[in-house]
């Protein structure tokens, strides 16, 4: 069974919207849910994983989305 | 108003202390004089000159000759960088951004690479990354206590490694001097008065050992302002005189502060090292809020504080310490007392914040 995706794309949004964004997703997906997010922030390539690590999510991969742009892809508890 | 009411941000600019200031006034009576002229006038402000040196190199332990004075914290660390031979410079990654910003521009000039040893949550330096980055060295750079989170080094282990592999290091006590003790390591110490409650603009380097290539002696001074030089080692007297008791209140009221805001705001993060650390420095990030609107809203609430966030820095990057410490850099607040702190200011501070922080998670999209 594959993980339910929810993409979330922040690309042109300063922080802490990202964070916002992807905490706000959090709160209403089910467990082992994947959350893609796409921001451009430099500040969010930094915040990001530090939100991940100190609320248990499983920052599963990092990637150039093109244009400045970072792809976080993460994983619910 | 009184412009310093609800001051809690002392980290580059403070009300001079009482000792400071009254060297200043009387500085511009009895010090005017340029020091190397043969009349009277002059002669009174060598000899004036030449005490406030004495007595700001014993501060630092060193003799008067290994003292180099200049006009900020940020140009002695420059100033220590730019004269070194060819080679590599080891530092902390969570050193001044005038030394790393001075290190990148060696390794831009070819001079030689910047090596930068990691740290850990709190913002102490990783010592196995440490000794990774010595090896070879021209100059290793530790700060004694960080600005921004008021972590404190491990100096004698960090030290101890210089030593082994034959680094001379020097020790950025720009943040911590008034606060704590002068640190016994270090072939070379760089200070400010600022942070002893002297005037801004005096920047030290004090060499206990002669490194090459580090300024050092009067012939090097770039200061050439006598009264800020008698105003700084006069406050320095006075801020000794006051340092045990200043940082005994100060670590009651910090402490105070973080366990109010640790439990009364939520979604907080306290950050360094809550122990080992500047007695007068309190760190924390407010998730979910940018730290521009914590700053505005502070202020407009009657509170002066600072903040690492990227949305305050003009270059749009978040502090370069917490992006090192792994840490949340968005909502973030510094807090530093100054050495007159108002106490009920605090207590203030810590009421008013859980509400303030309520109302801008709301007003967030």
């Amino acid at each position: 069974m594959t993980s339910p995706v929810v993409r979330i794309d922040d690309r042109g949004k300063r922080c802490p919207q990202p964070v916002i964004s992807l905490a706000r997703a959090a709160k209403y997906a089910d467990p082992g849910t994947i959350i893609v997010i796409t921001a451009d922030d430099p500040a969010a390539l930094s915040d990001i994983p530090a939100w991940c690590e100190m609320k248990g999510m499983t920052l599963v991969e990092t990637s150039d989305a093109g244009d400045g742009a970072t792809a976080f892809r993460v994983q619910m508890p | 108003m009184d412009v310093t009411t609800g001051l809690l941000d002392a980290a580059s600019g403070q009300p001079m202390n009482p000792a400071a200031r009254e060297a200043l006034m009387a500085a511009l009576d009895a010090g005017w004089a340029d020091p190397r002229r043969l009349y009277r006038a002059g002669r009174q402000a060598a000899l004036l000159r030449d005490a406030a040196r004495e007595s700001l190199a014993t501060a630092l332990g060193v003799r008067p000759e290994g003292l180099h004075v200049c006009c900020s914290w940020a140009e002695a660390l420059d100033a220590a960088l730019r004269g070194l031979p060819a080679g590599a410079v080891a530092a902390t990654a969570v050193e001044h951004s005038a030394l790393l910003s001075g290190g990148d521009a060696r390794e831009a000039a070819g001079r030689g690479e910047l090596r930068l040893a990691a740290v850990d949550r709190r913002g102490r330096v990783d010592l196995d990354s440490w000794a990774q980055v010595l090896p070879g060295a021209v100059l290793a750079c530790c700060q004694q206590a960080n600005h921004e989170v008021g972590t404190c080094q491990p100096l004698g282990e960090a030290a101890e490694r210089c030593e082994r592999d034959g680094v001379p290091l020097l020790v950025d006590a720009g943040a911590t001097l008034g606060h704590l003790p002068v640190a016994p390591e270090g072939h070379v110490v760089v200070a400010q008065a600022l942070s002893w409650g002297g005037p801004a603009g005096v920047g030290l380097i004090a060499s206990r050992q002669r490194v090459r290539g580090i300024p050092r002696g009067q012939d090097s001074d770039t200061l050439q302002s006598l009264p800020l030089l008698l105003a700084a080692a006069r406050g320095w007297e006075w801020a000794t005189a006051q340092r045990a008791r200043t940082a005994a209140r100060d670590r009651a009221l910090t402490e105070l502060l973080a366990r109010r805001i640790a439990s009364e705001v939520e979604d907080v993060v306290m950050l360094g090292d809550l122990d080992d650390r500047l007695p007068h420095l309190v760190a924390f990030s407010c998730l979910y809020i940018d730290g521009e609107s914590i700053v505005r809203s502070l202020d407009a609430a009657g509170f002066a504080v600072s903040s690492g966030s990227s949305c305050v820095a003009d270059t749009r990057r978040p502090s370069h310490i917490l992006v090192a410490m792994g840490a949340v850099s968005h909502g973030n607040v510094r807090i530093t007392l100054p050495y007159d702190v108002d106490e009920g200011d605090v207590q203030r501070f810590a009421d008013a914040l859980p509400g303030i922080v309520r109302s801008l998670r709301k007003e967030m999209p």
